[in-house]
C-alpha cells in the first residue's frame, strides 16, 4: 500500500515535470528541424538530422546586435542598480536619522505600482529631453524600477549585520566612506549576488520599456528583436525556433550555474512583499 | 561613534540617488498620468483641459469594461490555480527523493521571457501544425478549436501559458514554507493516528496559511497588471476577446494616439490596483500569528 502510494506521487510529479518542461524541449527540437519535418513529422520525434544552419541563418540575420544591447544594457542596468540600492540600503539600515522609514516607505512604492501606468508620462517626459530611442532611457528606467526589490532583498542581510563592525571601523579612524565601501560591501557579496543575478533576469526578459521607447533596431534588445525576427521568418519556423532557443539561452545557463542563489532571490522577494 | 553615524551630509549623498531616480522615474509619471488624464491630447500636440471627461468616457466605454472584466478573470484563474500548485508542493516537500531537483525543472518556464513564452506558444497553439493540435489530431480529435482565434476560448488558452509561466515559482514558495514546519507537529500527529491528507488540510496548510494569503495578493495583483503575454500572443484579440486593462491603454496610447484617454485608463488601473492591494490585505490580515 505504502509504495503503491509512493509511486503515484511520483507519477504527480512527474506529469507537472512534462508539463513544464516539454514545451521546451519540443521547441529546441523544432529548432533543429527542416520545415518539413515539422509541419509533416511527428511533433514529439528528434530532428533526424539537426539543421545547425537554422541557427547560422538566424545569425547572418543580424541578431548578434540584438544579443549584445541586451548584455550590455542588462550589465550597465545591474551595476548602477546595485551600487545605488547599496548605498540606500546602507543609509537606511546603518546610520541613524528619523526619516529612514519613510524614505523606505517611498522606495517601496514601486514594489505595489503597475509600470503601466507610469508608461505615458515616462515616454512623454523621455521625448521631451529627446531620450526617445536612446538607450539611456532604457538603463535609467532598468535601473529605477529594480531599485525597489533589490533594496528589498539587500535589507534582511544589512540590518543582520553586527554594530560592532561600525564601532570597530569608527574607533580606528576609518571614514564613512571607506566604511562602506571597504568593509560593508565585501560583506554584503553574499546577498549582493543574488540581486545582481535577480536584476540580470529582469533586466534580461524587460519587454514593455524596450518596445515603447526604441524604434530603431541598433539599439533593440533580445526580447523585442525576435519579434522582427519572427515576422522576418513567418513560416521558417526552424529559424523562428533557432532566434527563441538563443534568446533563452543565456538564462537557462545562468540557472544551471546559479539556480540556489535564483531561488533565494525569487523567495526574498515574494515572501516579504 | 553616533555623532558620526548620524552625520547629515553623508545620509543625504548616499540616499539621494535612489531617491531622485523613484521620485522622477516613478512617484511623478504616476501623479502626470492622472493630470494627462484630464487632458485631450494626441502625445505631440497642445493639450487641452477637458476636465474629467476622459473619466466619464471611460466609465461608459464598453471596452474599457470588458477588458477590466478580462483582468479580473485572470486575476481570479490566478488565485483558484495556487490550490493546484500547493497541491503540489504538498507533494513535493513530503520526503520525496529527488526534490529538489523536481523544483529546478518546475522553476525553468519562469526565468524565460514572456516574449519567447507567448512566441513558443503560439506555436504550441498553431491551428495547422502546433504540439497541441498535433496530438489532438493522433487522438483521433478531428475538429480541434483555433485556439487563440476562437473568442470564446481564446481567455482560458492564454491563460495555461501563464499557469505554466509561475508554476515553479509558487510550488518553490510553498515548498520552502512546508519545510519549516517542525517535524515533531507531523510526527505527533502521525501517532494520533492522523492520515496524510488529514495532516496536509488540518496541520500544514493552516501553518502555511500566513505564506498562502501573501501568495493570494501576489498573483491577484500580478494579475490585474498582465500585458507582455498578451500582447504578444494576441494582441488584445479576436475582436477584444482577451483585451486586459493594459494592453487596452497601450493601444489607445501607443496605437490610436489617444495619449489624453489612454492616460485616464492608466490612471485608473493604477487606483484600480491599489484598492483591490488594500481589500485583499484586508480581508486577508491575521490578527493572531501561529506560533511553534
Amino acid at each position: 500500500m505504502h509504495r503503491v502510494g509512493y509511486i503515484l506521487l511520483y507519477i504527480c510529479l512527474g506529469v507537472v515535470g512534462v508539463f513544464q518542461i516539454f514545451p521546451i524541449i519540443w521547441l529546441v527540437s523544432f529548432s533543429l528541424k527542416t520545415n518539413q519535418e515539422i509541419f509533416a513529422g511527428n511533433p514529439f520525434a528528434l530532428p533526424t538530422d539537426p539543421k545547425w544552419e537554422n541557427y547560422l541563418k538566424v545569425f547572418e540575420g543580424g541578431i548578434g546586435t540584438y544579443f549584445w544591447n541586451s548584455i550590455w544594457i542588462t550589465v550597465v542596468a545591474t551595476i548602477l542598480t546595485i551600487l545605488i540600492a547599496s548605498m540606500a540600503t546602507f543609509a537606511i539600515t546603518r546610520m541613524k536619522w528619523k526619516l529612514s522609514s519613510f524614505v523606505l516607505g517611498i522606495i517601496m512604492i514601486g514594489l505595489m505600482i503597475p509600470i503601466h501606468s507610469a508608461l505615458i508620462p515616462l515616454y512623454n517626459m523621455f521625448l521631451n529631453v529627446n531620450l526617445i530611442d536612446n538607450p539611456v532611457s532604457i538603463v535609467v528606467t532598468y535601473m529605477t524600477y529594480n531599485l525597489p526589490i533589490t533594496v528589498m532583498i539587500l535589507l534582511g542581510f544589512y540590518t543582520t549585520l553586527p554594530r560592532e563592525i561600525e564601532e570597530a571601523a569608527i574607533i580606528d579612524g576609518s571614514s564613512i566612506h571607506r566604511l562602506f565601501f571597504k568593509i560593508i560591501l565585501p560583506l554584503s557579496a553574499p546577498i549582493m549576488s543574488t540581486t545582481v543575478i535577480i536584476n540580470m533576469i529582469y533586466n534580461w526578459n524587460e519587454f514593455v520599456f524596450v518596445n515603447t521607447f526604441i524604434s530603431s533596431d541598433k539599439f533593440k534588445t533580445l526580447t523585442v528583436g525576435i519579434q522582427n525576427f519572427i515576422g522576418q521568418y513567418m513560416t521558417d519556423w526552424g529559424a523562428i525556433g533557432a532566434t527563441l532557443v538563443i534568446s533563452v539561452l543565456p538564462i537557462i545557463i545562468a540557472f544551471i550555474f546559479f539556480s540556489d542563489k535564483i531561488m533565494e532571490g525569487l523567495s526574498a522577494s515574494a515572501v516579504k512583499g | 561613534m553616533d555623532k558620526v553615524m548620524s552625520n547629515k551630509w553623508i545620509i543625504t549623498l548616499y540616499i539621494l540617488p535612489a531617491l531622485l531616480f523613484i521620485a522622477v522615474l516613478i512617484v511623478i509619471p504616476l501623479l502626470l498620468s492622472g493630470y494627462f488624464g484630464l487632458m485631450d491630447w494626441d502625445g505631440i500636440g497642445a493639450m487641452q483641459f477637458i476636465g474629467l471627461d476622459n473619466y466619464i468616457t471611460a466609465m461608459q466605454d464598453s471596452k474599457f469594461w470588458e477588458s477590466t472584466l478580462h483582468s479580473f478573470l485572470l486575476a481570479i484563474f490566478s488565485a483558484l490555480s495556487l490550490l493546484l500548485y500547493l497541491v503540489v508542493a504538498l507533494i513535493l516537500a513530503s520526503k520525496i527523493k529527488g526534490a529538489n531537483f523536481l523544483k529546478k525543472i518546475y522553476l525553468i518556464p519562469m526565468l524565460l521571457s514572456s516574449v519567447a513564452i507567448a512566441q513558443l506558444w503560439i506555436k504550441v497553439y498553431n491551428p495547422s501544425n502546433g504540439m497541441l493540435n498535433s496530438i489532438l489530431t493522433s487522438l483521433g480529435v478531428e475538429n480541434p478549436p483555433a485556439w487563440l482565434a476562437d473568442p470564446n476560448i481564446v481567455l482560458y488558452a492564454i491563460f495555461i501559458p501563464i499557469i505554466w509561466q509561475y508554476a515553479g515559482f509558487y510550488i518553490l514558495i510553498y515548498y520552502a514554507a512546508l519545510k519549516n514546519i517542525p517535524e515533531s507537529i507531523i510526527e505527533a500527529a502521525k501517532i494520533d493516528g492522523a492520515s496524510p491528507i488529514q495532516i496536509a488540510i488540518r496541520i500544514k496548510f493552516p501553518l502555511i496559511m500566513t505564506v498562502f494569503k501573501v501568495t493570494i495578493v501576489l498573483a491577484i495583483v500580478g494579475s490585474l497588471k498582465y500585458f507582455d503575454l498578451i500582447y504578444v500572443m494576441t494582441g488584445g484579440g479576436p475582436n477584444g476577446a482577451s483585451e486586459v486593462m493594459a494592453s487596452y491603454m497601450y493601444k489607445l496610447a501607443f496605437s490610436s494616439y489617444d495619449f489624453g484617454y489612454g492616460s485616464a485608463i492608466g490612471f485608473l488601473l493604477l487606483i484600480i490596483t491599489l484598492i483591490v492591494t488594500f481589500i485583499i490585505r484586508k480581508a486577508t490580515e491575521t490578527k493572531d500569528t501561529i506560533q511553534y
